[in-house]
């Protein structure tokens, strides 16, 4: 069988007709198989929702108790028969809980990734490598200029700066899932032992987090007294950056862990003072690494920038093409994208995101 | 070289004065010689040598990197030095990147650590060793300066390709900046020269009192900085002395001074400069001219440059003479913004110096003597040099503080002439002072010339940047005039300062509660006839510009005052600004700025 004859792009996701269901559907679906629980692959209103028992838990933190008709999890390498196809769950080391979802029929496998990384994180599972025919790749850092570097380098320059100003507070805007435990995981391993503090739109998430491994000790903001701040670690939705709710804290240095702070333009456009290059997704260097690696001999590439990879692809003598699924971004600039928009309303309350924070 | 390119790295985005400073102290403090004394020259713009073409840098990046995925690289970047930096290959390998080997999977880089990073490697050093490559392999800022200065060109291929090879992603891209001769670092060298002296409390005037007679790394200065030598003798003959500086007069003053203690000289508007000149030991003759913080201007006026034939130091202005007349600040800015002195600029903006004090004459220090025998030797000094490029500044005679108010609100009449554009008030200094460097209290004041201020309605308000990026700092204000559809607002200027700090909070209150749009970081404002914000703005001068839409540009505007009393309806209009720089033209030589009372009638002079 074709390949295309098994999974097909449509407008509201990848759907596997054989199987009857949609891979990270944008759309309300019957069945949906969900990689990770990031808001541009997670929507709430499925009718039936399988995906690993993390994802099915940050899915409900999120959405709430109703956010699927029925839910199913699935633990990783477990293999699952629906409509004769085959489909199991391998972890994608993106974020916890996610998962590359592997498409089985008649010998022919595609994998479809998600979004992955391929370096260590002390928070999710390591990536694991899945031989197929087809590889479903993400390409948000799909230029050879994205290199994400030395981790332990970056978060060295923040420790570096919170020894020169032990006085201000360092404000590091970082999104609420994922990378921002990761932060907390790796200051932790770095030595800083300090309390750090949460914006409220990040609470519960990383207490979930908590409950599964060692972060040490976290405070919300909101329960800090000013004198608190002085020379803190505080983690916030990069939306709340240039808030009016970062003025509670004394002469912050506003930092913001995300791959795109490799680009300098990208940088200060934003306003950052202390860019910190911490990506959840590949680099440049993961991507080739991985994508030839699976054995594939067909690539199908989205998230953004394509045009490279399927270049580069190419050059390696691998057929590779956009699969142009619309819905899908960075989840960084969804989340900005959401608080300019929910901050546009006639009437919010604040600024930014910060709805839960007094202003 | 890593441990500068961070630096640097950190310089590029902290927007803070004294920030920027804690960061180059601590560098200086950490680094050892000679590393630490090169990244002063390169930080105070000390190093000359031959820079790399873009042409070269394409080249070597040609050889290592698919031509397509270059070219899309280096279009989403848009800047040749960083997109080089990123996609060079980190291993010496070219063409690397791509093969993985067996069993590194579970993936990793080589140069990650492996499994939770230590403790060890952060908390305690303030600088770490570089990530990837080894000691050797990494170049050592010295290393790279020293060979860049020394170096044939077509070895420079190879030994950039070398350096590349060890460097991290930061360090590559500070060093194509570097050899291209890109480097912006963001802080002037007085700030960098600042943040050496506070290694060792001192001040930063008494380093650029040294520094012509310091060279790169300069191992001699950190030493007496840091207590370990004597100071480093000063054998140049011409040094610069830290300027003195004055106080702006209040209404109040006035009653405790007296007039006949003071003389009173015209304030003109060009660049405080001051030029020293003498011989060397070997015969050499050396002039230079410095800023008022002691930066070597020399290079951008080599017409002043050749005709400083004293053995001294002088204190004074920079300005531009054509056929006898001092142009206005906007004519000397337009020189100063070309970065090729050519000869077609020197002729067509001829450098000036006018002579305000004699500090030095010979190997005598005058600096204690009173005003008026150092005036009276640097007048016998200028009569001597006989140079129709420097001159000295006149006194203004005045009787009593009516007559001097009378003298500094008509200029033209009391003895300035068509000069009278270039003055931007007086000056009264002490008789008996001696000349203290800094801002000493009581000997020297400054009588500013009223700015104009007009009433302009704010309309476009943005993010500030640093402590100020969660307010509305940046005001774009605009004045009525006549359009299509009945009046409109059009935009004249921006201001981001000239407000308290309280009043800060008011504007971005107002902005946040009266939004009517967004463009990014942009908000436009509600700004009717009947709704809206008046600011009061300040502003020193107009000149007319094809690049602003109103047709004008203001010099120095500023916030003087709120009024949220008075409808924007009531503003000032465009007619306005446009009948000052009309009556302004027809008085000869004005180069656009309104400075004459007739014209200030028809605007408004800000009442003393
Ligand atoms: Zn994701
Ligand atoms: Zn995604």
């Amino acid at each position: 069988m074709r390949p295309e004859s098994l999974l097909v792009p449509t407008p509201a996701g990848l759907c596997c007709p054989d199987g009857g269901f949609h891979i990270d559907p944008v759309r309300r679906v019957d069945k949906a198989l969900i990689t990770h629980a990031h808001s541009d692959h997670a929507k709430p209103g499925h009718g039936a929702v399988l995906a690993t028992r993390e994802t099915l838990d940050l899915m409900r933190l999120r959405y709430g108790d109703g956010f699927a008709g029925t839910t199913q999890a699935v633990s990783y390498g477990e293999t699952i028969s629906i409509g004769g196809t085959t489909v199991s769950f391998h972890p994608a080391g993106h974020v916890l809980g996610s998962a590359q979802i592997r498409v089985e029929r008649g010998g022919l496998v595609i994998v479809a990734s998600g979004d992955y990384k391929d370096v260590p994180d002390p928070t999710c599972q390591d990536f694991e490598l899945v031989p197929c025919d087809v590889f479903i790749s993400e390409a948000t850092f799909g230029l050879p200029v994205f290199r994400h570097g030395d981790i332990g380098a970056e978060i060295a320059k923040l420790m570096r700066s919170l020894a020169l100003f032990p006085e201000r507070t360092h404000l590091v805007g970082a999104y609420s899932l994922g990378k921002a435990q990761r932060l907390i995981a790796l200051l932790r391993a770095a030595g800083w032992d300090r309390p750090i503090f949460l914006h409220g739109a990040m609470e519960e998430i990383t207490h979930y987090y908590a409950a599964r491994m060692d972060l040490g000790e976290l405070r919300a903001v909101r329960d800090g007294a000013k004198g608190d701040f002085a020379g803190a670690v505080v983690l916030c939705p990069p939306s709340a950056l240039g808030d009016r709710w970062t003025r509670r804290f004394p002469d912050p240095i506003s930092c913001f862990a995300s791959g795109w702070m490799r680009i300098r333009a990208r940088a200060r456009q934003h306003a950052v003072e202390l860019p910190l290059v911490v990506s959840d997704h590949c680099d440049w260097d993961g991507l080739t690494r991985v994508i030839p690696a699976t054995g594939a001999s067909e690539i199908w590439l989205t998230h953004g920038a394509e045009e490279a990879l399927v270049h580069w692809c190419g050059t390696k003598g691998l057929r590779a093409k956009p699969l142009h699924l619309v819905g899908y971004g960075d989840e960084e600039e969804v989340e900005v994208i959401e608080a300019a928009t929910a901050a546009a309303a006639p009437d919010a309350p604040t600024d930014g995101s910060a709805t839960d924070e007094p202003a | 070289m890593n441990r500068f390119a961070a630096l640097l790295d950190r310089l590029a985005y902290e927007p803070g004065r004294t920030a920027k400073l804690r960061q180059m102290t601590d560098y200086f403090r950490n680094v050892p010689d000679p590393e630490r004394g090169f990244a002063l020259a390169a930080l105070t713009g000390a190093l000359t040598f031959a820079h790399a073409k873009p042409g070269l840098i394409r080249t070597l990046i040609a050889e290592r990197t698919d031509p397509v995925l270059f070219e899309m690289s280096y279009d989403y970047v848009g800047d040749l030095s960083e997109t080089v930096a990123l996609m060079w290959p980190s291993s010496p390998s070219p063409g690397g990147g791509g093969s993985l080997a067996e069993g590194e999977w579970g993936g990793v880089k080589p140069q990650t650590p492996a499994s939770p990073i230590t403790p060890s490697r952060t908390a305690s050093r303030s600088d770490l060793p570089p990530p990837g490559g080894g000691e050797e392999s990494t170049p050592s800022l010295a290393d790279v300066i020293t060979t860049l200065q020394t170096l044939g060109k077509a070895e420079l291929p190879s030994k950039l390709t070398h350096w590349l090879d060890g460097l991290d992603e930061t360090g590559r891209w500070a060093l194509l900046k570097l050899v291209t001769g890109g480097l912006r670092i963001g802080v002037s060298a007085r700030l960098a020269k600042t943040a050496v002296a506070a290694l060792g409390d001192k001040e930063p005037d008494e380093i650029e009192v040294l520094w012509p007679g310091l060279v790169p790394p300069y191992e001699n200065l950190f030493a007496w900085i840091e207590g370990r030598a004597e100071k480093p003798a000063s054998g140049d003959p011409a040094r610069f002395h830290p300027p003195m500086l004055s106080h702006p007069i209040g209404a109040d003053d006035f009653s405790t001074l007296e007039p006949k203690d003071f003389i009173a000289e015209w304030k003109w508007d060009g660049i405080r400069v001051q030029a020293a000149a003498g011989t060397c030991p070997d015969g050499r003759r050396v002039a230079r001219l410095f800023s008022r913080t002691g930066e070597d201007i020399s290079a951008s006026f080599p017409d002043l440059i050749e005709v400083l034939r004293f053995d001294g130091a002088i204190d004074g202005e920079l300005l531009i003479v054509r056929e006898n007349r001092v142009q206005s600040f906007s004519v000397l800015q337009q020189r100063l913004n070309r970065k090729a002195v050519t000869a077609k600029l020197i002729a067509e903006f001829p450098a000036h110096f006018r002579a305000y004090d004699l500090l030095v004459e010979g190997d005598e220090d005058l600096r204690d003597k009173p005003l008026t025998e150092r005036r009276a030797r640097l007048a016998a000094l200028i009569e001597r040099l006989r140079e129709p490029r420097i001159d000295l500044s006149r006194e203004i005679p005045f009787a009593d503080w009516d007559g001097l108010a009378h003298a500094r609100a008509n200029p033209a009449q009391v003895g300035a002439g068509p000069d009278a554009e270039a003055i931007e008030g007086v000056m009264l200094k002490r008789r008996d002072a001696p000349y203290l460097p800094g801002r000493p209290k009581g000997l020297w004041w400054k009588w500013k010339r009223d700015p104009f201020i007009v009433d302009a309605v704010l309309m476009y308000a943005q993010r500030g940047h640093g402590k100020r990026s969660s307010y509305y700092s940046d005001y774009t204000f605009g004045l009525w005039r006549k359009g299509e559809a009945g009046d409109e607002l059009v935009p004249v200027g921006k201001a981001y300062f000239g407000f308290t700090d309280e009043e800060l909070l008011k504007i971005d209150r107002f902005v946040r509660q009266n939004t009517v749009n967004r463009f990014g970081p942009v908000r436009e404002v509600t700004h009717e006839a009947d709704q809206g914000l008046v600011f009061e703005v300040a502003f020193e001068g107009l000149q007319r510009s094809t690049r602003h839409r109103s047709g004008i540009a203001m010099r120095f505007p500023r916030i003087s005052r709120l009024r949220f009393d008075k409808p924007p309806g009531e503003a000032d209009r465009l007619d306005t600004l446009m009948a000052m720089l009309d009556a302004a033209e027809q008085t000869p030589s004005s180069g656009g700025r309104v400075l004459d009372p007739a014209a200030a009638r028809t605007g408004k002079r800000k009442g003393g």
